[in-house]
Parts: C-alpha cells; sequence; structure tokens
C-alpha cells in the first residue's frame, strides 16, 4: 500500500485557489457598472442563449465567469432563494445583501469541502431608487464577499479591463455611455498601430436594471435583457 | 455511480417554483394542510367567498371583469376585494370561491409563472400556464371537499397564435377551454345570461368593457352576494384586458363612466329589468 504524502494546509489551499484562478482566467471578462439611469450589465459572449446575465429578481441581477455548469447551478440556486423568500415574506424582503451571503456561504463551503473549488466569480447587482442605494457585491471562488462601488470587473482581462473603465467612469453616465465604456474596456487592443476593430452586437450579451422601471415600462421587474437590435440602437 | 449523480441532477433539475416548495418547503404552499377530522361536512368553516367573474373575447384580445363584493354566509365580509389578477405579462386570472385560498394560490400561480420564465429564460406557452393552474386547482381536491372550493377563470394572448383564449376550471381541475365569453361565481347565471343578450363577435375593447360592467349589473341585480357599482364608494368593477401589447388595468375614470352610462340609462328606462 502506498503512503500518502503530507501536504500542509497552507499548500493545500494554495493549490485549490491556483487551480480556480487559473479557470477563470480562461474566460472572457464580464462588467457590471452602476450609473444614472441603473445598472448596466455588459458580457462578451457569443453565444445568444447560453447566458452569463440573469435576472433573479425585481430589482436584483446576477452576472459570472468562469465555467458554465457551476454558475448556471448557483444561478439556480439564486433564483429559487429569492422566490421562496418573497413568496414566504414579501417582495420587498428580497435584497441583494441576503442573496450575496448565501452564495457566499456556498461558494465556501464548496472550496473547502468538496473535491474540487467552483472556477467561477460572481456578481450580484442591486437597483436602488437613487444612485447611493445600489449595491454591487463581488463574491470569488473561496467565498469571499467584497462591497464595490461604481462598477465590478470579472473575468481573464480584468486588470486591463478595469483600468480602462476606472478612467472613463462617473456617476452621471445614462444607459448608452455605461454600455460604451463597458465595450471600450472589452475591446482586446490591436497588435499593430490600427484602432482595435468594436466588438459586433452579436458578440455581446448586454442586460440593464432600470432604475425608473415602474414609471417607464410599468412593471417592477427592473431589469431588462437587450437584444442585438436594441444593443445597436442604444449604441448609434 | 456516475449514472446515478446524473439522474439525481435530472431529477431536481425543476423549473416549477410549486415543485420546489413540494419538495423543500411543503409547508408554504396554500394546499399542503390538511385538516382530517377537524371540519366535518355538516358544519363548513365560515370564511369569506368571492363571487363573480366573467371574462369574454373581444377583437384584439380578452377581457376579464370581477365584482368588488366577498361574503361570508349573509354577511359582506368586504367591498373592496379585487378578483382579477394579473398572472405575467399576457394573462390574467379570476377566482371565485373559498377568498384565502384563491388569493394565496393567486400569489403562487404568479410565481409559477415568474420562476420558470428566470430559470428557463423564455415564457411558457400559454397552454403550458392553463395547464399549470389546473395542477394548482387538483392540489386543492382534499380542502375542496371540506367546502373550501377555488374555481379560477384564466384568459390570456397566445403570442403564437396571436389570438385571444379563454380557459375555465371545475374544483377537480379539469381545464376547457371557453369560447365567446364565460362566468364563475355565484352570479355567474345571472351574467351569463345578459351576456348571451350583449356580446357580439368583433367587439372594440370600449364596446367589450360595457358589456362586462352590463352583465355584472345584472348578476349584482339578483344575486346578492355580487356587488354591484357603488357610487357613494366610488367603487367600481376590476377589470383588465388583455391583447398583443400585454394585460392592462382599466383605470377607474374609465370604469366609473362605463357604470354610470349603464346606471343611467336603466333609470330613464324606468322598467323592473
Amino acid at each position: 500500500m502506498t503512503q500518502q504524502f503530507y501536504v500542509s494546509p497552507e499548500q493545500l489551499m494554495k493549490d485549490r485557489a491556483d487551480f480556480a484562478r487559473k479557470g477563470i482566467a480562461r474566460g472572457r471578462s464580464v462588467v457590471v457598472i452602476s450609473c444614472a439611469d441603473g445598472i448596466a450589465l455588459v458580457a462578451e459572449n457569443p453565444s445568444p442563449s447560453l447566458h452569463k446575465i440573469g435576472e433573479i429578481y425585481d430589482k436584483i441581477a446576477f452576472a459570472a465567469v468562469g465555467k458554465y455548469n457551476e454558475f448556471e447551478s448557483l444561478r439556480q440556486a439564486g433564483v429559487r432563494y429569492a422566490d421562496v423568500r418573497g413568496y414566504s415574506y414579501d417582495r420587498e424582503d428580497v435584497t441583494a445583501r441576503g442573496l450575496a451571503s448565501v452564495y457566499a456561504q456556498s461558494l465556501g463551503a464548496v472550496f473547502t469541502a468538496e473535491q474540487k473549488p467552483f472556477e467561477v466569480e460572481l456578481a450580484v447587482a442591486e437597483v436602488g431608487p437613487t444612485q447611493a442605494d445600489d449595491h454591487l457585491y463581488r463574491l470569488t471562488f473561496d467565498g469571499s464577499i467584497a462591497d464595490e462601488h461604481s462598477f465590478v470587473v470579472m473575468g481573464g482581462q480584468a486588470e486591463k479591463v478595469s483600468s480602462a473603465i476606472d478612467a472613463g467612469w462617473q456617476a452621471s453616465l445614462g444607459f448608452a455611455d455605461a454600455v460604451r465604456l463597458a465595450l471600450k474596456g472589452l475591446t482586446p487592443a490591436a497588435d499593430t498601430d490600427q484602432p482595435p476593430t468594436p466588438l459586433p452586437a452579436s458578440a455581446l450579451e448586454v442586460a440593464v436594471l432600470d432604475r425608473r422601471s415602474e414609471s417607464s415600462r410599468g412593471t417592477r421587474r427592473a431589469f431588462r435583457r437587450l437584444n442585438d437590435a436594441d444593443i445597436t440602437a442604444l449604441l448609434a | 455511480m456516475q449514472e446515478s449523480t446524473a439522474n439525481q441532477v435530472a431529477a431536481n433539475a425543476t423549473s416549477s417554483f410549486t415543485e420546489h416548495l413540494q419538495r423543500d418547503r411543503p409547508e408554504l404552499l396554500p394546499f399542503s394542510r390538511s385538516f382530517s377530522g377537524s371540519a366535518s361536512a355538516a358544519a363548513p368553516v365560515q370564511v369569506p367567498h368571492a363571487t363573480t367573474i366573467v371574462a369574454m373575447s373581444y377583437t384584439d384580445g380578452v377581457l376579464m371583469a370581477g365584482d368588488r363584493r366577498a361574503t361570508m354566509g349573509n354577511v359582506i365580509a368586504s367591498r373592496h376585494i379585487e378578483k382579477v389578477f394579473p398572472a405575467d405579462r399576457f394573462s390574467v386570472l379570476g377566482i371565485a370561491g373559498t377568498a384565502g385560498i384563491a388569493i394565496d394560490l393567486t400569489r403562487l400561480f404568479q410565481v409559477e409563472l415568474e420562476h420558470y420564465e428566470k430559470i428557463e429564460g423564455t415564457q411558457l406557452s400559454l397552454e403550458g400556464k392553463a395547464n399549470r393552474l389546473g395542477a394548482m386547482i387538483r392540489g386543492n381536491l382534499p380542502m375542496a371537499l371540506q367546502g373550501l372550493a377555488v374555481v379560477p377563470l384564466f384568459a390570456g394572448f397566445d403570442t403564437g397564435a396571436n389570438v385571444g383564449r379563454l380557459f375555465s376550471y371545475d374544483v377537480t381541475g379539469g381545464r376547457y377551454e371557453e369560447h365567446e365569453h364565460h362566468t364563475v361565481g355565484s352570479g355567474s347565471v345571472f351574467a351569463r345570461g345578459a351576456l348571451k343578450k350583449l356580446w357580439r363577435p368583433n367587439l372594440t375593447a370600449a364596446e367589450a368593457l360595457s358589456v362586462a360592467v352590463e352583465s355584472l349589473y345584472d348578476a349584482a341585480d339578483d344575486d346578492s352576494a355580487t356587488g354591484g357599482p357603488d357610487t357613494v364608494r366610488q367603487l367600481w368593477p376590476v377589470v383588465y384586458t388583455v391583447d398583443r401589447t400585454g394585460a392592462r388595468r382599466v383605470p377607474d375614470a374609465e370604469l366609473s363612466a362605463a357604470s354610470r352610462n349603464i346606471i343611467e340609462s336603466r333609470t330613464i328606462a324606468g322598467r323592473e329589468a
């Protein structure tokens, strides 16, 4: 019988974290920006049906990078959590903070207890009546949670995209400007001196949490997914 | 081993909120509790009952209207109750029967449709929605046998076929598609009689509104459990229309005008009916 080698807990955690980071770094980036009109969620995603951005509840949206099967199961769990909570208490008792803390606990449990950690990074966004009431939470594979302001960038090129968006972000941006800014960050730099070619609408997944959905669309559900024609019209 | 994991994942993958509750939180379902032994058939419990709902098709889609009265035996339990609700963007439902259970069932049905839409990323078909509602009513059958029945009326716009459709139910969850118009509740026979004379094909939305309000007026005239338009308290029926643009609640101003027209014309006629 072969003897098992001793591995220190530090090494074990480091190996798991490196494994998860590598998985996430392979994916394309997702940007979540809080702006004057609400919250814009933009992802580079050529698939029209396998979404990285989803609706959780009236004012809450979800964005993820990493392995599809893992974040999809988390998204569905989030929808179930929110719907059960809203059904048994009241719709306004469903908050992004509660959801983010459930996500943090599940990610943390998977990171330490399961054979392999989830290779995902999540953002939970809640739009408020004013920009100061917006909530953005970033959750990483080990269950750590961060409360962010103004924007969240996740995925492979996160640092590069993040610096581009940091340079252009203002509180007064509308949806069109916020999506344009996200697009600027997501567009890969050209190899030569030519200006980089912008991503076509078909390679983008865009959704918004509308701050004034009650007055503008007559629904309390703030989440709206934009199709290719909507994206082209918004950016025109 | 691997196969059983896959089976387990597949078995747990549900897009239905009701199924999820049945599995994880059965105590939250409106029809989970059984009162066996506590309530006998001889002495049915006194609870508020919701009454008349009418629905009809018109040129652009379907319209549903309900009066505002709930009764408990000979007492008027509520003058303000609303019995017609939007189920989602393209469908509405009206409820007759035990008000408490009916309102909870409505809430469950609304969450059920929204839940499916969020999980699947697409809307349930109109037939699918009608079937889900039937399954919920069947779930309530044990309660119905103890006298706590709920009978809904479901109407929606079929975005595929581009037409408005009506569905009625019985207490066992039986689902029947209705054509032209239908009514449920204690005043339904009188409302049905009025609809048979007033309804005709290709009504405009305004004409359909007037027909709905008048048939409810006739139901209130002969059924003590149905409330008529209340000019003193400014209470009008709740009316929703559903067409290709979605469900819309008819504002009070239009309902007030339609109700006053009917009262006025009947006053001028000055006849027994």
